[in-house]
């Protein structure tokens, strides 16, 4: 029993390290920051592993691993405030979990001394979010579920995924009719705010000239 | 515990050869700029591409679809909504961009929505090749149906909550705009009063004094 599950852990760990290096990837250059936006509701799990490759110009290929060059990630939330920030190696994985729903940003940068320009770098990305983090192979490993439970298991975690994005849409739903409402107010006061100015300016044009053509002994 | 380990290794091993995987980004793409994603793919399976313009002016993207060997697969100018399924059938790197050159000085942010062959932690996979359809349980069909739909059920509620978030930028944009013009035209009005008026008494006070001066010749 010890054996074999030393040797799916050997698997496991395999998966994982090859996997990533057939994510979606794309360029960016040393000094470059690239951020991408996340709107997720409160209490979700987020997960996301990237790979970092450095373009050689000798051999005209992306080098699979270079040591020296880390990700900075830094993860802010809908207030900006950080949520995290940490430096890791070229190739890493990075988990949080939301406490106010909104608009996450989630920022990749790398520790290149650099001014400006640089080499290109090549990131593989993926992030997952909510039940799409769950891992449901570590899960029936860990938990000895039969396949049908843990079908149903996924269907608990996909229900209770759209049930907080349901909550979350209320949420914003008040946010733009609160933004709305405050839009009509504004109108509505500045309209009569300026219908008196222009009413009060024109009565004191009105009044001090005519004061200033009879001090002129014109009128 | 053996039937366990075997299961999972199977798993394991189709996961290695099958790579499949999902993706979903939300990037801002500045004025001007380009921006390309590219991903390895072998023949045989499918990939499904989904973008929406969240924010920013018109709406509108520019998308192009490029095989490994430069043959374009899908391109489209100035969409805001589409989704392009293809089965693969050259082995290698597939490209796409999104172009907003067009544009002068809006940023847009676009959602793309990438998968290949579904999510392989996400999806349970079939522990073997099963015999015949007849050998699932009811019970094992009604749960895949649920599952499939309630996939259905939470891309219709992304696409819903993208389509909410434009008309709220849009709302929160109008409300910043209104108190900035407002407070503007405000002092205006208040200015071009003084100013009308501190003009017109120095034009009748120069005309005074040379009235004057004419008198006293």
């Amino acid at each position: 029993m010890g054996n074999q599950s030393f040797l799916f852990i050997i698997v496991f760990i395999l998966i994982q390290l090859i996997l990533p290096t057939h994510l979606l990837y794309f360029h960016i250059r040393e000094t470059d920051r690239k951020c991408f936006i996340e709107e997720i509701p409160d209490q979700t799990l987020v997960i996301g592993k990237y790979k970092v490759e450095l373009f050689d110009p000798q051999s005209n290929t992306y080098l699979p691993s270079t040591p020296g060059i880390g990700m900075h990630v830094e993860v802010k939330d809908p207030d900006e405030k950080i949520v995290l920030s940490k430096l890791y190696t070229s190739e890493g994985r990075f988990t949080f979990t939301s406490h106010i729903p909104g608009e996450h940003v989630i920022c990749l940068y790398s520790n290149s001394t650099a001014w400006f320009g640089g080499q290109q770098l090549r990131v593989h990305l993926d992030i997952d979010i909510g039940e799409h983090a769950v891992d449901y192979q570590q899960i029936s490993a860990k938990e000895k579920l039969t396949e049908l439970q843990l079908r149903v298991r996924q269907l608990l975690d996909q229900v209770e995924q759209i049930s907080k994005e349901q909550n979350y849409q209320r949420y914003r739903e008040e946010r733009f009719r609160a933004t709305s409402e405050s839009t009509n107010q504004r109108v509505l006061w500045w309209s009569i705010a300026q219908l008196l100015v222009l009413v009060i300016a024109g009565f004191w044009q009105m009044r001090h000239l005519k004061g200033f053509f009879e001090a002129k002994k014109l009128v | 515990m053996l039937p366990l380990l075997s299961h999972t290794l199977l798993v394991c091993i189709i996961l290695i050869f099958k790579k499949i995987h999902a993706n979903e980004l939300t990037f801002e793409l500045p004025d001007n700029a380009k921006e390309c994603f590219h991903d390895k793919l072998k023949i045989g399976s499918k990939f499904v591409l989904e973008y929406q313009v969240v924010t920013g002016g018109n709406y509108d993207v520019d998308l192009e679809l490029k095989s490994p060997s430069g043959k374009i697969l899908y391109k489209e100018t100035k969409k805001q909504y589409d989704q392009f399924e293809k089965t693969v059938e050259e082995d290698g790197v597939y490209q796409f961009c999104f172009s907003n050159e067009f544009s002068t000085f809006t940023h847009k942010i676009i959602y793309i929505d990438w998968k290949v062959d579904g999510d392989p932690e996400h999806e349970i996979p079939q522990p073997g090749p099963r015999v015949a359809e007849g050998a699932l349980t009811m019970i094992e069909l009604k749960v895949g149906k649920i599952h499939e739909n309630l996939e259905k059920s939470i891309d219709y509620q992304t696409h819903h909550r993208l389509r909410e978030a434009t008309g709220r930028a849009r709302a929160e944009d109008l409300q910043e705009r209104v108190q900035i013009w407002s407070l503007g035209q405000f002092i205006l009005i208040i200015i071009v009063a003084i100013g009308t008026v501190l003009l017109l008494r120095s034009f009748f006070t120069d005309r005074r004094t040379s009235s004057n001066m004419t008198w006293n010749r």
